[in-house]
């Protein structure tokens, strides 16, 4: 094992990874240059953990029983975004498994909401759609909720489209955090649970939110849409179509705090 | 839109919200109380009043409607001066429960779920709610009614009607019995109040004799009791208010479980007597009950107890004259969430937050309630470790197996002649159980409630205990005469009620579980459906957050595997049948057409008969 002084490093699948303390497996892996699907994680903001499509097994064993056979013991699973990296562990992440469930929970979110593409604004620069196509999601598989979910147009610049949402928060750790407005919330739960905007009406137009503020612009889906903005780069020139989601992983690395 | 409970006009409701307020310290930590109280005043949560405790308590007002819509308890919708909830566990249902709930709507004139249109009474289902051995059981205004039956839903249905305040109801309607069968030496012990903390030695003692004593956790994880609180009195408290805390969990919401119920009614000295003890060894001068929304009943005797023992000294600045031990206790409700029995989604929600787990590291011991070190114990376990403290180590660690120290309490319900609590030294067969309790043609056992496992009768020789089947106590029992299919599907329903949302695979997952186990139940299903099971069921146990996702599916997984022909009987299609069914796409139009003759359905002959195809829609049988 190459361990120098300083940096500590585990693997990732056949890859060594160097990582500095106090990063998480998916930190230490971007900044190296390898991908790990996610959709929760956002490289300004400290992950939660939640959409759990960067989950890795960590520490699998192999070992051989009396009759000579070899058996493998997956090792824990754990979500890569949240858990620490550590010195000389093994992360799986790229294995038949893993992606399989990873096309589950895609699968998952495709039939929670509505998720019509071809008519979508985001179509071609939607997370996820982008890690469906990238992970060979082929259908949504499970039957669709088909749940209703209202439309919110009430602001003069923003428009929510409540039925993209996939949940992962982003909006709302945005405007805590960084507008620190407190825009959106969440409300309800398990099946019922839903974002919810900060008004004794429920309506975006009540709220403060600015069309510059970072809540107003970090949805990976199609949820949050700028009005008056529409199709200005056309199918199949936008993002995703140039280059799959999993190109170039650095760009979701963690920005650097400048010190 | 008003209820009869709410007072008239926006002064009196502002004058109630700041009462409350005020009475709370205007603390966003305690928001749950606050929304409780307000609701106990004003009957709902409006949008305004919603705005005003967000105002009160500078929090963002959306955080404040969060918290409001994830516990099943509080409601931003009128739902009525009544609000009656039928305890949907599966042993309520094997009582009579649906059957019983559908009689009560009819007479009310009521759909499940809505509300009455003159505002008077709701009517719904709520998850178990701690009395499976005197069910089926009601929440009435979230108090308890048990032994319900045709007479009394007959009876509770005039009483509604004629709005008469629960107070003038039966008094019997509220009996809740402890129903205690067998004891052991928990539950036979006989300490007088402060007999522990007058045994006390010093706190490295204490905690010597419970880590000597092999106690381990009662709520169902085991882990050991003295490991927990020494990690906890070594944390060092951060910040403005370094302090330590004890959490009681009384959170008891595994279906099937009612053990904390009965201690709690009966042996509450006992209780807060370890948790007294937990804080003389940890170093707290606090400590916080969770109490469950459904056992709102008990606050009153609880809160007496507590003055009672502060009376006593046994509470309070300088106990029993020993100077600096100081140790005080009190009690937070919940209201109506399963997951707040995860030890940090209670934290969470005792700090006036939605009941979400949260990440760990780090672990409550060092990081807990207000991310000071924290001690969350079950009920059971501050009870046992009262009776190590006073008795001895040795004693104590005489009982039970070599594995499993002491005494267990089970809550036994289902099909038996005598449901009710049950005490035993771990190591007890389940046959033994069985035979004790007078379960006979016994088809199956669940053990350790929805969560846990689905015991075979090869299996009635295994022994409870955390090396063999480990179990926070509930212990349900289904003769032949039950169709384990159905107990399954309660269960996986159970979860999706239950989930908080958090993440992905148990969000959805728990959904979709359920509704492939409808698509069975309907006689939709078929092999595809159970391979589809397999992965959601693979999906939750890999990919969730917290302990409720990853067992989730154990229900199915385990009569899948071991009541495989109660699922074979209903797959009537070999291979593949979609979900979406149009003869149930037609039933909205039945509905508004008061049609339902043959040709207001869609196939009814190729469906009830796999030799029916060909035959046109609408065909008669």
């Amino acid at each position: 094992m190459s361990n120098g002084q300083d940096t500590k490093s585990f693997f990732l699948d056949e890859d060594e990874i160097p990582f500095e303390e106090g990063q998480t497996i998916i930190q230490a892996a971007l900044t190296a240059g390898k991908y790990i699907p996610h959709l929760c994680y956002h490289p300004e903001f400290k992950p939660h953990g939640s959409c759990k499509l960067c989950t890795v097994r960590i520490d699998s064993r192999t070992i051989t029983t009396e009759d000579g056979q070899t058996v493998k013991i997956p090792g824990r699973a754990a979500a890569s975004c949240t858990t620490p990296a550590q010195a000389d562990q093994h992360v799986e992440s790229n294995t038949p498994e893993l992606l399989d469930l990873r096309r589950t929970l895609v699968q998952m979110l495709l039939v929670e909401g509505n998720h019509f593409c071809p008519s979508c604004e985001k179509s071609g620069k939607c997370m996820l759609q982008g890690l469906a196509y990238d992970l060979g999601v082929m259908d949504p598989h499970f039957p669709q909720y088909f749940s209703k979910r209202e439309v919110d147009a009430s602001h003069p610049d923003v428009l929510l489209d409540f039925n993209r949402c996939i949940l992962c928060e982003l909006c709302v750790r945005a405007s805590a955090e960084v507008d620190k407005k407190n825009v959106f919330s969440l409300s309800g739960r398990g099946v019922t649970k839903h974002l919810i905007c900060n008004s004794e009406s429920g309506l975006l137009g009540d709220t403060n939110l600015a069309a510059t503020d970072k809540a107003a612009n970090v949805c990976p889906v199609g949820v949050i849409l700028h009005k008056r903005h529409g199709f200005e780069v056309p199918y199949g020139q936008r993002r995703f179509d140039t280059a799959p989601i999993s190109d170039n992983p650095v760009q979701y690395a963690p920005v650097k705090e400048q010190v | 839109m008003r209820t009869a409970n709410s007072s008239g006009g926006d002064a009196g409701e502002k004058g109630a919200i700041e009462a409350v307020l005020s009475r709370h310290g205007h603390d966003a930590a305690r928001l749950m109380q606050i929304l409780r109280e307000v609701q106990d005043d004003l009957g709902w949560l409006s949008p305004s009043v919603l705005t005003a405790i967000a105002e009160g308590t500078k929090l963002p007002r959306a955080r404040v409607e969060g918290v409001a819509g994830f516990y099943h308890f509080f409601h931003t919708e009128a739902l009525g001066a009544y609000r009656v909830l039928w305890s949907d566990n599966i042993t309520d249902r094997m009582l009579g429960s649906v059957d019983l709930m559908a009689r009560m709507c009819k007479k009310l004139w009521l759909k499940p779920g809505d509300v009455s249109e003159d505002g008077l009474v709701s009517v719904d289902t709520t998850s178990c709610t701690g009395m499976c051995d005197q069910g089926p059981a009601i929440l009435v205004n979230y108090r308890p009614v048990t032994r319900l039956t045709a007479d009394r839903v007959d009876t509770i249905v005039d009483l509604i009607r004629h709005k008469t305040p629960l107070d003038q109801w039966p008094a019997e309607y509220f009996a809740v019995e402890d129903n205690i069968r067998r004891k052991d030496a928990l539950l036979s012990h006989d300490l007088a109040p402060g007999d522990a903390l007058r045994a006390l030695k010093s706190p490295q003692e204490v905690l010597d004799a419970v880590k000597a004593s092999g106690l381990r956790g009662r709520g169902g994880a085991g882990f050991s009791t003295g490991q927990k609180w020494d990690f906890c009195r070594n944390a060092i408290g951060s910040g403005a208010n370094p302090a330590h805390y004890v959490v009681c969990n009384a959170d008891e919401g595994e279906p099937g479980t009612f053990k904390d119920r009965v201690l709690l009614s009966s042996y509450a000295d006992l209780v807060f007597e370890g948790m007294t003890i937990a804080g003389y060894v940890i170093g707290a001068k606090t400590g916080l009950v969770y109490l469950r929304g459904e056992y709102r009943y008990l606050l009153e005797p609880l809160n007496a107890v507590l003055e009672r023992r502060r009376a006593a000294n046994l509470l309070g600045k300088s106990i029993l004259g020993q100077i600096g031990f100081d140790f005080d206790v009190e009690i937070h409700m919940g209201a109506g969430a399963y997951i707040c029995g995860e030890e940090t989604a209670l934290l969470e929600s005792l700090e006036g937050k939605r009941g979400v787990p949260r990440k760990r590291p780090p672990f409550p011991v060092t990081s807990g309630y207000l991310g000071q070190p924290t001690a969350v114990n079950n009920v059971e376990t501050l009870a046992s470790a009262a009776l190590i403290a006073a008795k001895g180590a040795a004693w104590y660690k005489g009982l039970g197996t070599a594995k499993s120290a002491g005494t267990k309490v089970l809550s036994i319900s289902g099909d038996c002649a005598r449901p009710g609590i049950y005490e035993y030294p771990y190591g007890v067969t389940v046959a033994q159980v069985l035979a004790d309790c007078g379960a006979r043609d016994t088809q199956a056992c669940q053990i350790a409630g929805a969560s846990g496992l689905c015991i075979a009768p090869s299996e009635f020789g295994r022994r409870i205990a955390f090396e063999d089947i480990p179990t926070g106590g509930s212990f349900m029992i289904f003769d032949n005469s039950r169709d384990i299919f159905e107990v399954a599907r309660n269960f996986a329903h159970f979860f999706v009620d239950e989930s908080c949302g958090f993440c992905t695979p148990c969000r959805v997952g728990t959904t979709l579980l359920a509704n492939a186990m409808d698509k069975i139940h309907e006689g939709h299903g078929g092999e595809y459906d159970i391979n589809d099971i397999w992965r959601i069921i693979r999906t939750l146990k890999v990919a969730s957050h917290c302990g409720l996702g990853q067992t989730a599916g154990n229900c199915v997984s385990d009569t899948l595997q071991k009541f495989r022909p109660s699922y074979e009987l209903r797959l009537n299609v070999r291979d593949f049948e979609p979900a979406f069914d149009l003869d149930k796409a037609l039933s909205k139009m039945r509905e508004v057409t008061g049609r339902d003759d043959p040709g207001a359905h869609f196939h009814i002959a190729h469906r009830k008969s796999k030799s029916g195809i060909g035959t046109k829609a609408g065909d008669p049988v």
